[in-house]
C-alpha cells in the first residue's frame, strides 16, 4: 500500500460482531477468504488494516495472505469512499466517446485524483472498468444514479445536485 | 396460468435499467391498476432486447409494437391509448418499424434482419426470474433428454460433432475440452466451472445472457457435469454485474426447488450442485488458471500449463471450464442436433457469435450473427452506420487481446481463423467502432495502459515488458518519439508474445502490433511530423489564432489561465506556444471562432 490511511478507523462493536458472524458462516468452506472480504467491505465500507486483523484472527489466515488478496483486487479498497461515490466508466466504448475528458473535468472540479476522497468526505472519484452501459456512453455513476451520453459541460449541473 | 389478452415486455437489461426502465415498469404497473386492467394485461420484465441505444425499450404483444426511449410520463398514453383503446401510439414506436401506414414486424428491421439468435434466443422474450417461463420454451428438456436417453460419451460426441468452439476468446473446440475432462478419473471430486468474469472493456454479452436467460447456463452446466462425471459446479462472475448476480441466484434457487439441481435429478441418480463465486475486479481472472486460483480464495495469478485444468484444476481436481456464451449454445445443440448447429457458420467456425456493438455506431447494442458475416454488414446494415456522417476508420475486436481492423478489410468474413490472420482475434465479442476522430496511437496506448494496470505481476515479460512498451507509446504521443522507437516497440511486442506466462500477457501486444501494421502512417506522423492527424494527442496540438477572423476583443487573453495570449485590443492577438497548456478554454470563449487547433 503506497497510500497512507487518511481517516481514522471508527469501526463499532456491532460491526465487529456482524463480521465475526460472517466469518463463522464461511469457516471451513473452500476458498472462503474472498466472499468474507466482500461482506466485510459491505459492513465497513472499506478494508483498513484493523478489519483485516479481525479477519486474520477469526478465519485463521495469515495477515500476509489477506493483505496480498486485498491489494490484488481492485474491488477491495483500504481507503474509505465518499458519501457520493463517483465512478467514471473508462471502458472502451465510453473512452472513444470522450469519458477521459469527463474524468479530467471531475478531478479538476473536486480537486482530487482518482481513488481519492474530498476532505469533507463528500465525493470520491474512481475510474471504473466497463460497467456495461455501453449504449449510453460516455457514462458516469454517482452511487446508484447513472448519467449517460454526457458532455463535459453537464458536469457542473450534475455535481450541483449533490451539494 | 392466467390468460392475459396483452403482454407488456419491459427490458430489464443493464443498458435499459441505466436509462430508467425500472421507473417505466413501475409506472406501467400503477397505470394498469389505475385503469382496472390488471386482470387483462400482464407486465413482464425481460432480459436485453439488444437495441441498447434506444432504451428503455418496451414491447407490447400480441401486436409486437416496439416502443423505444419510453419515459415514465409516456406510459399513461400507452396504457390508455394502446392497451385500453387498441390504438398504437405511433409517436413512440421505433421509427424503423413504421412504414407509411403499416407497422413492420421487428424481424424485418435492419438491426434484426441479419441476426440469428441461438445464445440470445430467450433474451428479451421470457422473464428471467421465472423458471416456468424458461420451461415453457423447452427449458430443461435438453437436460432431461441427456439424462434419460444419452450416455455421457454420446453427449460429448454430439458436442464435438457440432463444431462448437469456446466463445470466451480462445476458440478451443468445446467437445475436445469436454472429452479431456471426461478422461480424467473422478477420484475425489471433479468440477464444472463457468467463466462469467467478462472483463474486456466494451463487452457485455455474457452479462446479457445471464441477465436475460440464466437457466440456459445452469442447464448447460448440468449437462456438462453429466458428460464429464462431476457433481459440483461454480459460476465465477464479476461483482460489477449486480443484476446478473441477483438473477442467477434466483434461478439457482428455483432450479433447486424444482429438483433440477441437487440430488437425484429426474430420478436418474445424477447429482449436481451449483454455487456462485464473485470476482473482485481483476482482469487476469478471466484467464482460466487465474480464475480457479481466485475461486480458491487467493490472489488470482495464472499458473503454467500443463498440467491443464482438465487434469489438475480447481482445488487440484480435474476441472472443466467454459464461458457463458459457450454454455448458452449447449441446450440448443442437444435439442436440435449437431448437424443443425454445424450447418450454421463457416467451415471451421460453426454457429453464431454474439457481439457487443459499441463506440461510434448508431445502433449500439447486442447482436448475434452467424459466423462468416462481414464486418461491413455488421457496421453498415445491423449497426446502422456511423453517427454524424463521419468516416469509418477501424473496428476493434478482442479487447486488450485483440486488434484493430481497418476499413480496407471490412469485407473479411468474421470467424476465428480469419480474424487471427488479420492480426486481431474473436475475443469474447466486444466490437468497438472508431471513426476519423479517433487516434490509433492513442487507442493502442489506451489498451496498453489497461494491460499494465491489470498485469498480475507474476511473469517478467508482462509486468515489465508492457510497461516499457507503454513508456515508448507515451513518448510517441508526446511528440518525443523516434523512428528507432517504432522498431523497438515492435521487437518488444514479439518478445512478450513469445515469453509471457498466460494468454493475457501473450496477447497484450496485439493492439500495438495491429495498429502498427495498418496505421503506421499515423505513428510516423506522430514521430516525424510531431502531428496527431486525428487531433487527439494533446501535446501535439497547437492552438493558433487566425488573424483574419480575430477582432482583437481580448476575451481569450482574459480567459487564458497561464497568460499565454497577448496582443493589442482591436488588432489580432497571438498565442505563445511555449506557454500554452492546451486547455482549450480560449476556443470555447472566442465569439468569432477565430482560434483553431492544428
Amino acid at each position: 500500500m503506497n497510500e497512507k490511511q487518511t481517516v481514522a478507523f471508527s469501526g463499532t462493536k456491532e460491526q465487529e460482531a456482524q463480521l465475526i458472524e460472517v466469518i463463522n458462516r464461511y469457516k471451513g468452506t473452500d476458498g472462503a477468504l474472498i466472499p468474507v472480504l466482500h461482506e466485510a467491505q459491505e459492513i465497513y465500507g472499506y478494508l483498513p488494516i484493523e478489519v483485516q486483523t479481525i479477519i486474520a484472527k477469526n478465519l485463521e489466515v495469515t495477515m500476509a495472505e489477506i493483505y496480498g488478496v486485498v491489494t490484488f483486487y481492485t474491488q477491495f479498497t483500504t481507503q474509505p469512499k465518499g458519501q457520493y461515490k463517483i465512478g467514471v466508466c473508462l471502458g472502451t466504448a465510453c473512452y472513444v466517446k470522450g469519458s477521459g475528458d469527463l474524468l479530467d473535468k471531475l478531478k479538476e472540479k473536486l480537486g482530487i485524483a482518482e481513488g481519492e476522497c474530498t476532505a469533507d468526505g463528500k465525493f470520491s472519484i474512481d475510474a471504473t472498468r466497463c460497467i456495461g452501459a455501453c449504449g449510453l456512453a460516455p457514462v458516469i455513476t454517482i452511487n446508484d444514479d447513472v448519467y449517460g451520453k454526457l458532455t463535459v459541460d453537464e458536469i457542473d449541473g450534475i455535481l450541483a445536485k449533490y451539494n | 396460468m392466467e390468460f392475459a389478452r396483452s403482454t407488456v415486455l419491459v427490458c430489464g437489461g443493464t443498458g435499459c435499467t441505466s436509462s430508467g426502465s425500472q421507473k417505466v415498469m413501475k409506472e406501467f404497473e400503477a397505470q394498469i391498476i389505475a385503469k382496472g386492467l390488471e386482470k387483462e394485461v400482464k407486465v413482464i420484465q425481460t432480459g436485453c432486447f439488444g437495441l441498447c441505444a434506444l432504451g428503455p425499450v418496451v414491447i407490447v404483444y400480441p401486436e409486437g409494437s416496439f416502443y423505444s426511449m419510453v419515459k415514465p410520463e409516456d406510459v399513461e398514453e400507452i396504457v390508455s391509448e394502446h392497451l385500453l383503446k387498441g390504438r398504437i401510439v405511433k409517436r413512440l414506436l421505433y421509427e424503423e418499424t413504421v412504414e407509411e401506414s403499416a407497422v413492420k414486424s421487428l424481424n424485418e428491421v435492419d438491426f434484426y434482419k441479419k441476426q440469428q439468435r441461438i445464445a440470445l434466443r430467450n433474451c428479451g422474450v421470457i422473464n428471467p426470474e421465472n423458471i416456468e417461463e424458461y420451461i415453457a420454451v423447452d427449458g430443461y428438456r435438453a437436460l432431461g433428454k441427456v439424462l434419460t436417453e444419452m450416455k455421457p460419451e454420446d453427449v460429448i460426441e454430439e458436442i464435438k460433432k457440432s463444431g462448437l468452439r469456446g466463445r470466451g476468446g480462445g476458440g478451443f473446440p468445446t467437445g475436445v475440452k469436454w472429452m479431456l475432462a471426461a478422461n480424467s478419473p473422478n477420484v475425489e471430486g471433479k468440477f464444472v466451472c463457468c467463466n462469467a468474469d467478462e472483463g474486456d472493456p466494451g463487452a457485455f454479452m455474457d452479462r446479457s445472457v445471464l441477465e436475460g436467460d440464466p437457466h440456459a447456463v445452469i442447464e448447460a452446466m448440468a449437462i456438462a457435469a453429466y458428460a464429464i462425471n462431476a457433481e459440483q459446479g461454480y459460476i465465477y462472475i464479476r461483482a460489477e454485474y449486480p443484476i446478473a448476480v441477483e438473477r442467477l441466484q434466483i434461478a439457482i434457487d428455483q432450479a433447486k426447488e424444482y429438483g433440477l439441481l441437487g440430488e437425484n435429478i429426474f430420478d436418474t441418480g445424477f447429482n449436481f450442485d451449483l454455487e456462485i463465486r464473485l470476482g473482485a475486479g481483476a482482469f487476469v481472472c478471466g484467464e482460466e488458471t487465474a480464475l480457479m486460483t481466485s475461486i480458491e480464495g487467493k490472489r488470482g495469478e495464472p499458473r503454467p500449463r500443463p498440467p491443464f485444468p482438465a487434469v489438475k484444476g480447481l482445488f487440484g481436481k480435474p476441472t472443466l471450464l467454459n464461458n457463458v456464451e459457450t454454455y448458452a449454445n449447449i441446450p440448443q445443440i442437444i435439442l436440435n442436433g449437431a448437424d443443425w448447429f454445424s450447418s450454421i457458420g463457416t467451415e471451421k467456425s460453426k454457429g453464431t457469435k454474439v457481439f457487443a456493438l459499441g463506440g461510434k455506431i448508431n445502433n449500439t447494442g447486442l447482436v448475434e450473427i452467424p459466423m462468416g458475416t462481414t464486418l461491413r454488414e455488421i457496421v453498415e446494415e445491423i449497426g446502422g452506420g456511423i453517427p454524424g456522417g463521419k468516416k469509418f476508420k477501424a473496428a476493434q475486436t478482442g479487447g486488450p487481446s485483440g486488434g484493430c481492423i481497418p476499413a480496407s478489410l471490412m469485407d473479411v468474413p468474421i470467424d476465428y481463423d480469419s480474424l487471427i490472420q488479420i492480426g486481431s482475434m474473436m475475443g469474447s465479442g466486444g466490437l468497438i467502432v472508431m471513426d476519423e476522430d479517433n487516434c490509433m496511437v492513442d487507442i493502442a496506448k489506451f489498451f496498453l495502459e489497461f494491460t499494465v494496470d491489470e498485469s498480475c505481476g507474476k511473469c517478467t515479460p508482462c509486468r515489465i515488458g508492457t510497461k516499457r512498451m507503454l513508456e515508448i507509446l507515451t513518448r510517441i504521443t508526446k511528440g518525443k518519439g523516434t523512428m528507432e522507437d517504432l522498431d523497438k516497440l515492435e521487437a518488444l511486442a514479439y518478445d512478450i508474445k513469445e515469453s509471457a506466462l498466460c494468454g493475457l500477457g501473450q496477447t497484450a501486444p496485439n493492439p500495438v502490433l495491429s495498429t502498427l501494421r495498418y496505421f503506421k502512417d499515423e505513428y510516423i506522423a506522430h514521430v516525424v511530423d510531431k502531428r496527431c492527424p486525428a487531433g487527439v494527442c494533446k501535446d501535439l496540438l497547437n492552438y493558433v489564432i487566425v488573424a483574419d477572423k480575430c477582432k482583437g476583443c481580448s476575451l481569450c487573453a482574459k480567459q487564458c489561465p497561464v497568460g499565454a495570449i497577448s496582443g493589442e485590443v482591436k488588432s489580432p492577438f497571438s498565442i505563445d506556444p511555449a506557454k500554452c497548456i492546451k486547455c482549450g478554454a480560449c476556443v470555447e470563449k472566442c465569439p468569432f471562432k477565430a482560434i483553431t487547433v492544428q
